[in-house]
C-alpha cells in the first residue's frame, strides 16, 4: 500500500466536509474492494475516510411499501434481516450469495454500488427494482445512477446515505459465477411490481449493469418462463475475457432469465 | 497389528501445532536486524535490460540496499541449474542456457528478477522500489510451445538456436509405424495438456543470515529438499562451501513439487544477506507465485493408438511439444522424457510404443514438475486412447481395459518400464462394484429426465514412484543418485529418535515414520520423534517428491532398524549372558529363546550407553545406527478412477457428482493418510480438468495471474469420494510400500474428461472443461436442447 | 504512526502502528501471533481469517486502525494454551482435516463461525457452501467437511464457542 493519512469522521458532515477538502480522498465502506485494490498499489488514495463509525449509515426498515438500507448495511446484516426477508426475500437472498461468508461480514451496500463493480451484484438488485440512491445532497433513480463500469452519478463530496427499494410482487436473482473470482460471470435480477417489470444484467456487460427492455416487454404479456422461451440478446456489447466469450455471456443473460422468473413466479428453474 | 502400529489409522503426531497455530512456518520465523527484501520484475515477457538507475532509491528512507543483476554478475557466482541431462536422438546434449538468479542484459519472462531493494520493511522497499528506473527495449515474445521453434520465432537464448533445448525419442519408431500401417483401426487423438500454477497456500519464502564471525550462511527455506538446495547453492552456485552453509525448511505449507526446484529468491537472499550484513527475509505474495513459482504441464500431443481385429492394442505412437518455460528448472528435463514416455504402456501389453518429445524455451515462467509430473501427462494420451478407441470400436470401456490388461509380472514394457507386480483386473473390479457400473444408464436416464447429460469415465493409471535406482538414472542423465538416508538414535532411556533425509510438507512422517519404528521397537509412537528438514541434523537427504518417502525413505529406515537391532541384540545376550544366537527380540523385549530371562528395551537401551557389561573393544558403547538405502526399481502404484459428471446443456456448467477411487499402493502404514492423499490428489487433478486455466496473452502478459482469475478447486466444486485400496505388495523394498502421493492427480483428468467426452459424445475438447467451454462444443455441435 | 487500543484473544492491547498496517500484519508482526496465514494478495484464500467482535473477518483486508475497541480471536485464542483443544480443533485432528497446516487456522476459525450462524446439525452441502471463501490445496476437502460437520455437533452444550462472541 502507499501511505495514506486516516480518517475516522463521527458526522456525515465531517466525512463530506473531509471528502470535500481532499479531492483525492476515498471513503472507506467495507473495504472489501478498495483495499485489495490498495494491497497492489493500484490505488493510492493520499487520506482514507472510514465511515464506520458515522452514526446513522447503518440499519434496516420498511416504510409502506419501500423498504430502506443504511449506505452502511453489510451484506450479511441484509440477508439474515427478518424485516429484509419479508419485505423483498430477493434482495435479502441476493446479499448472501455476495463474496463469502467473511467478506458478507464486512462489505456494505453502499461501498458496493458506489464502486459499481461491473461483476457486482448489487447493482443489478438496484436497477432490477427501480432503487432510488439517497446521498447526503440529493434522491438519483438506479436507472440514472450507474453510468458505466466503476462509474457513478456521484458527484465529488457526495455520500451515499441509503438506498430505498420499492416492494415488488415478484422478484429473484440468478447467478452464474466466475469460477475464479466468484462475482457473477453474468447475474440477471427480475423483478414485477403492478405493470412494472424489470430485467437487470450484470457481469454481463462491457459497459456495466443494464436493463433488457426486450425482455421485460416480453414479460409484461405474460410474467412466465414461456415468454421468455427461444428469446436471447446480442453479443454485440456483451463482455469477452478467458471467463466467457460475448456470445456465451448473451446466452447466459437469456437462460438465467428465464430461470430467474420461473423462481419467482415459485416454479421450478429447469 | 497394534493400535498404533502399521497398518493404524493412527491420528497425526504433528496435528496439535498446526490447529494451535503454533506451527513454524519460514515467514513466522524472525531474526535479529532482519530487513525486508523486495525483487523488482520485468513486466516484460522479453526485453533489454539497457540501463538501470538506482540513485534515488538508495536515498529512500530504510533502504538498506538496492541491487542489480549487473553487480550480482560482478560477483561471478554460479547460474541456477537444470541437474539432468537429457540427449537428443542425434546424441547432442540439452541446450541449457545460462540462468542468473538475477537478470542481467536481457528479461525473458515477465516476473524474471533484475534488480532487488533491500530495507528496514517491506512497505519501505517497495517505496523504494518505485523509485528504481529500469530502461528496458522490448522484444517481441513467444508464449505458444507450438510456435516456439518456427522459423522466425524470436530467439530466447543464443545457446538454443530455434528455441529447442532437445528433440528427445524413446522407443522403436519402424516397429511402432509397421503397427499403425498393419492396424485394423487407429484412433488418434490431438490435445493440450494445460499449464498449471501449482498454488501450494504457503508462498515460498526464504530467510537468509550471515555470521561474519564464522564465515557461515544460513537459510530457511520453505522448500522440499533442504540437502539438494544446499548442494546446488554450494557446489553450483558456489555461493559458501557446503560446510558454510546451512539450510533449515521448517513447516512448509505444501509443496507438490513446486518447492522441490532451486529459484532464484533464496540465491538473492544469501547474497543480500551478506552484502548488507542483516539477515534478509523473502516471502512471495500469491501474484508474485503466479509468475516465479515453477508452472506444471503445458505439452501438446498428437498420439495415435493401433489395434487389431479383436480390440488388442498392437502400436501406440505420441508426439509431444512440452514447454519449459524461459529457463531449464532444476528438474525440467527429465519431467516430459524419463517421467511420462516411460509410462506410455498404462496398464497395458502394447508390443510397439514410440513417442517422440520436443522441448522448446518461451517466454513463459519455467516449468517442472508439479504433482504427477509426466505421468498424469502419460496416462492422459493412454487413458483417453483407451476410452476413444473403445467408443469408437463399440466396446465397452471396462472390457476393452480387461482384455489389454498386464497379467503376468515382471512384465517388461516396450518402454523401458520393468513393472514388479500388481493386479489391474482387481482394481477394476472393485471400482466398477462400488461405483455401480451398472447402473450407470438408470443414472442417465434420470439426469436426461431433469434435462441434464450425464458421463462416465474410468482412469486405469499406473505410475513409477519410489524414485529412483541411482545407477540407473545416472545412466538416464541425472546429476544425483536418488537414495535416501535413515538414523536411528536410541537414547538411554529408549526413547528414539528418527532422522531422515526426506521432508514433509502434509504428508504426516513425524506419524507415519513413528509407527513404523514404534512397530518395529515395540514402543509408543509417543516414545518416537522424526526429525528432518535440517542440514545441521540430518546428514543428507534427497527430500520429498516423487511419492518417495514411504517406499525409499522408509525403506532406508527399516534398513538402520536392522542395523540397531542387530547391535541391541549383542548388548541384551551380554546383559542376559546368553548367546547372541538365542536372542530373540519381540515387542520391545529380548528374551532368551526357551527360557524366562528376558530383558525391556528400556534396559538394554540403557546398557548400551552405561557399557558395564559387555566389552567396549568388541561392542562400542552406544546405540545408534545409520543407513543408505538405494532402491533396486521403481515402485508401480496402479489403480482404477471413476468419475460421474453430470451436465446443465444450457449453462454448460459440469459437475463431478460421484468418483471411486480404489488404487493398489501397496502395503499401507496409515489408511488415514493414504486416503487424504487421495482425495487431495483427485482434487487438483479435476482442478486441472475442469477449472483450472493459465492463459498467456500473445505478448506473454499471464492473464491469470490471481485467484481473480485462475479458479482453484473449491469445497464447492467437489464431492466426496469413495476410496478403497487393493494390495499387491511391491516386492523390491523391505515394507512392499509402493507410494500414494500423486496417484489422484496422475488419474483423475483423463477420468474427468473420459465422463465429459461420455457426456458429450465428441472427444473434441480440451482441459480445462470449463462452462463456457463445453457450451461451445454443445453450441457447435446444435446441441442445445430447447429452452424450456 | 498512529495508535490503536483493542483486544486481542481477551488481552488489551495498545500499539503505534503506520496506517498502512493491515490486521494482520498487527497480529503477526507486532504482536508475533503466527497462526493467523496469509495466503494469497485478494481477499479470497481464507487463511487469515479471524473473529472480529465474533464474526469471521478476513484479517487482510481491515486496517489495523479500522479495529480500535474492537474485540480480536485468533486461532491461538481459540482454547487455552494448556487447557484441552476446542471441540472444532479436536474434530480436525480427529478427521484428518488437515496436511500441511497453512490453510488450518482460517479454516477453523471459519468452521467455528459457521456454527454459530448455521448451528450444530450441518449438512455436507451448507458445510461446502459456506467454505467458499476458504482454499485449501492439499485434502480435497473431503475431511474438512467431515471434521466441520463432526465439531459442529461436538460443539453442542460444550460450552465451547467463540469467546469474543459471549
Amino acid at each position: 500500500m502507499y501511505a495514506f493519512t486516516f480518517h475516522r469522521p463521527q458526522t456525515l458532515r465531517q466525512a463530506a466536509s473531509l471528502l470535500a477538502k481532499n479531492e483525492e480522498a476515498k471513503l472507506l465502506a467495507g473495504g472489501h474492494s478498495l483495499l485489495p485494490t490498495m494491497k497492489l498499489r493500484l490505488a493510492g488514495p493520499p487520506q482514507l475516510i472510514d465511515l464506520s463509525l458515522v452514526e446513522g449509515l447503518a440499519g434496516i426498515e420498511q416504510s409502506g411499501r419501500s423498504l430502506t438500507i443504511g449506505a452502511m448495511t453489510r451484506h450479511n446484516d441484509v440477508n439474515t434481516s427478518p424485516v429484509a426477508q419479508q419485505a423483498i426475500p430477493a434482495l435479502a437472498k441476493v446479499a448472501g450469495m455476495i463474496g463469502d461468508p467473511a467478506v458478507r461480514h464486512m462489505g456494505t451496500i453502499g461501498g458496493s454500488i458506489a464502486n459499481n463493480d461491473p461483476n457486482a451484484d448489487y447493482p443489478a438488485v438496484c436497477l432490477g427494482l427501480g432503487a432510488t440512491i439517497i446521498t447526503n445532497k440529493r434522491r438519483i433513480k438506479a436507472d440514472d445512477f450507474f453510468t458505466g463500469m466503476f462509474s457513478t452519478a456521484l458527484e465529488p463530496a457526495e455520500i451515499i446515505t441509503k438506498v430505498s427499494f420499492p416492494i415488488p410482487k415478484k422478484a429473484a436473482y440468478q447467478k452464474f459465477r466466475n469460477q475464479a473470482s466468484r462475482f457473477a460471470l453474468v447475474g440477471v435480477f427480475v423483478s414485477k411490481r403492478g405493470s412494472e417489470i424489470r430485467v437487470a444484467v450484470t457481469g454481463a456487460g462491457s459497459n456495466g449493469v443494464f436493463r433488457v427492455t426486450s425482455f421485460e416487454e416480453a414479460l409484461k404479456k405474460r410474467f412466465s418462463p414461456k415468454s421468455l422461451e427461444g428469446m436471447s440478446i446480442p453479443a454485440d456489447g456483451m463482455n469477452s475475457d478467458i471467463h466467457g466469450s460475448a456470445e456465451y455471456r448473451a446466452h447466459l443473460v437469456g437462460v438465467l432469465a428465464r430461470r430467474a422468473v420461473a423462481e419467482a413466479i415459485g416454479k421450478s428453474a429447469a | 497389528m497394534s493400535v498404533t502400529g502399521i497398518g493404524a489409522a493412527v491420528r497425526r503426531k504433528e496435528d496439535r501445532r498446526f490447529i494451535t497455530g503454533t506451527g513454524h512456518y519460514t515467514d513466522d520465523i524472525n531474526r535479529p536486524g532482519q530487513a525486508s527484501i523486495y525483487f523488482i520484475r520485468s513486466p516484460h515477457a522479453h526485453a533489454k535490460i539497457k540501463k538501470i538507475d538506482t540513485h534515488e532509491a538508495a536515498r529512500m528512507p530504510g533502504v538498506a540496499g538496492v541491487f542489480t543483476g549487473e553487480q550480482f554478475a560482478q560477483d561471478k557466482l554460479g547460474n541456477l541449474i537444470c541437474g539432468w541431462t537429457v540427449l537428443s536422438k542425434d546424441g547432442s546434449p540439452m541446450k541449457m542456457a545460462p540462468h542468473a538468479a538475477l537478470a542481467a542484459g536481457k528479461a525473458n519472462h515477465v516476473g524474471d528478477a533484475v534488480a532487488v531493494v533491500i530495507a528496514d520493511t517491506l512497505a519501505q522497499a517497495k517505496d523504494a522500489a518505485e523509485k528504481v528506473v529500469v530502461d528496458y527495449e522490448p522484444l517481441p515474445a513467444v508464449v505458444d510451445p507450438a510456435k516456439a521453434a518456427a522459423k522466425g520465432a524470436p530467439l530466447i537464448h543464443e545457446s538454443a538456436p530455434n528455441n529447442t533445448i532437445y528433440n528427445w525419442h524413446l522407443g522403436d519408431a519402424d516397429a511402432t509405424n509397421a503397427a499403425l500401417k498393419n492396424a485394423k483401426h487407429v484412433t488418434t487423438l490431438e490435445f493440450i495438456n494445460n499449464r498449471l500454477v501449482p498454488n501450494a497456500m504457503e508462498p515460498r519464502a526464504a530467510l537468509a543470515e550471515y555470521d561474519a564471525a564464522s564465515g557461515s550462511l544460513t537459510l530457511w527455506n520453505a522448500t522440499q529438499n533442504p540437502h539438494v538446495a544446499r548442494l546446488v547453492i554450494a557446489a553450483f552456485v558456489g555461493m559458501a562451501p557446503e560446510n558454510k552453509l546451512r539450510v533449515i525448511a521448517p513447516d512448509v505449507g505444501g509443496g507438490f513439487g513446486s518447492k522441490i526446484f532451486i529459484y532464484p529468491e533464496e540465491v538473492v537472499c544469501l547474497w543480500a544477506a551478506r552484502k548488507v550484513g542483516r539477515p534478509v527475509k523473502w516471502t512471495a505474495e500469491r501474484s508474485e507465485s503466479f509468475i516465479t513459482d515453477a508452472h506444471g504441464r503445458d505439452h501438446v500431443t498428437k498420439a495415435q493408438m493401433a489395434f487389431d481385429g479383436e480390440g488388442k492394442i498392437t502400436g501406440l505412437k505420441v508426439h509431444t511439444t512440452a514447454n519449459l518455460g524461459a529457463y531449464m528448472s532444476t528438474f525440467s528435463s527429465a519431467v516430459p522424457t524419463f517421467l511420462y514416455a516411460t509410462l506410455l504402456s498404462g496398464q497395458y501389453e502394447i508390443p510397439h510404443i514410440y513417442c517422440e518429445v520436443d522441448a522448446v524455451y518461451t517466454n513463459t515462467v519455467p516449468v517442472d514438475a508439479y504433482r504427477g509430473a509426466g505421468r498424469p501427462e502419460a496416462t492422459f494420451v493412454v487413458e483417453r486412447l483407451v476410452e476413444a478407441g473403445a467408443r469408437e470400436l463399440g466396446v465397452d470401456p471396462a472390457v476393452l481395459r480387461q482384455k489389454n490388461f498386464v497379467k503376468k509380472f515382471p512384465y517388461q514394457t516396450s518402454v523401458a518400464s520393468l513393472y514388479d507386480a500388481g493386479d489391474y483386473h482387481a482394481s477394476l473390479a472393485k471400482a466398477l462394484e462400488i461405483h455401480d457400473y451398472k447402473g450407470f444408464a438408470k443414472r442417465k436416464r434420470e439426469s436426461e429426465r431433469n434435462g441434464k447429460l450425464r458421463g462416465i469415465g474410468f482412469a486405469t493409471y499406473i505410475e513409477a514412484c519410489g524414485v529412483a535406482p541411482s545407477a540407473l538414472v545416472g545412466q538416464l542423465g541425472a546429476g544425483v543418485g536418488l537414495w535416501e538416508s535413515a538414523e536411528v538414535r536410541v537414547n538411554p532411556t529408549g526413547s528414539v529418535e528418527v532422522l531422515t533425509g526426506c521432508h514433509q510438507h502434509g504428508q504426516g512422517h513425524e506419524t507415519t515414520f513413528a509407527q513404523l519404528v514404534a512397530d518395529r521397537l515395540g514402543l509408543s509412537i509417543d516414545q518416537v520423534n522424526v526429525l528432518h528438514g535440517d542440514t545441521d541434523t540430518v546428514q543428507f537427504g534427497m527430500g520429498t517428491y516423487g511419492s518417495r518417502s514411504g517406499a525409499v525413505g522408509m525403506s532406508a529406515i527399516v534398513k538402520a532398524l536392522d542395523k540397531v537391532e542387530a547391535k541391541a541384540k549383542k548388548i541384551a545376550a551380554h546383559l542376559l549372558e546368553a548367546a547372541e544366537g538365542d536372542i530373540v527380540f519381540k515387542d520391545g523385549k529380548f528374551t532368551v529363546a526357551g527360557t524366562d530371562k528376558s530383558a525391556a528395551w528400556g534396559e538394554v537401551a540403557l546398557g548400551a550407553y552405561v557399557a558395564h557389561k559387555f566389552p567396549t573393544s568388541e561392542i562400542e558403547p552406544g546405540l545408534k545406527e545409520g543407513a543408505f538405502y538405494d532402491p533396486t526399481n521403481f515402485t508401480f502404484p496402479a489403480g482404477c478412477h471413476i468419475c460421474e459428471v453430470e451436465i446443465d446443456p444450457e449453462t454448460g456448467e459440469a459437475t463431478v457428482v460421484s468418483w471411486t477411487a480404489v488404487d493398489d499402493f501397496g502395503t499401507v502404514i496409515n489408511p488415514m493418510i493414504v486416503e487424504g492423499q487421495v482425495h487431495g490428489g483427485v482434487a487438483q487433478g479435476v482442478g486441472q480438468a475442469l477449472l483450472e486455466h493459465t492463459v498467456y496473452d500473445d505478448k506473454g502478459q499471464l492473464v491469470s495471474g490471481s485467484y481473480m482469475d485462475y479458479a482453484m478447486p473449491r469445497a464447492d466444486n467437489l464431492p466426496s469420494f469413495h476410496v478403497d485400496t487393493t494390495v499387491t505388495k511391491c516386492p523390491s523394498n523391505p515394507l512392499g510400500i509402493k507410494g500414494c502421493g500423486e496417484a489422484g492427480a496422475i488419474a483423475a483428468p483423463a477420468a474427468v474428461m473420459n465422463a465429459i467426452t461420455n457426456a458429450l459424445g465428441t472427444e473434441l475438447i480440451d482441459m480445462p472443461a470449463t462452462a463456457p467451454a463445453i457450451w461451445a462444443v454443445l453450441h457447435k455441435a446444435n446441441k442445445m436442447p430447447r429452452a424450456a | 504512526m498512529a495508535a490503536v487500543s483493542l483486544t486481542v484473544n481477551g488481552k488489551p492491547v495498545t500499539a503505534d502502528v503506520d496506517p498502512r498496517t493491515l490486521l494482520v500484519q498487527l497480529l503477526r508482526e507486532h504482536l508475533r501471533l503466527t497462526g493467523t496465514h496469509v495466503g494469497c494478495d485478494t481477499s479470497q484464500c481464507g487463511a487469515c481469517v479471524v473473529h472480529v467482535n465474533g464474526k469471521a473477518t478476513k484479517s487482510c483486508t481491515v486496517l489495523a486502525l479500522q479495529l480500535e475497541g474492537a474485540n480480536v480471536l485468533t486461532i491461538e485464542g481459540l482454547a487455552a494454551a494448556d487447557g484441552p483443544l476446542h471441540p472444532m480443533q479436536e474434530a480436525f485432528r480427529e478427521n484428518h482435516g488437515l496436511q500441511c497446516g497453512y490453510c488450518t487456522p482460517g479454516m477453523i476459525m471459519t468452521a467455528v463461525d459457521i456454527v454459530r450462524r448455521k448451528g450444530n446439525d450441518l449438512d455436507d452441502h451448507t458445510i461446502r457452501e459456506e467454505l467458499e471463501g476458504n482454499i485449501c490445496r492439499c485434502t480435497g476437502y473431503h475431511n474438512i467437511v467431515k471434521a466441520i460437520a463432526a465439531g459442529a455437533r461436538a460443539m453442542r452444550g460444550s460450552g465451547a464457542t467463540s469467546r469474543a462472541a459471549e
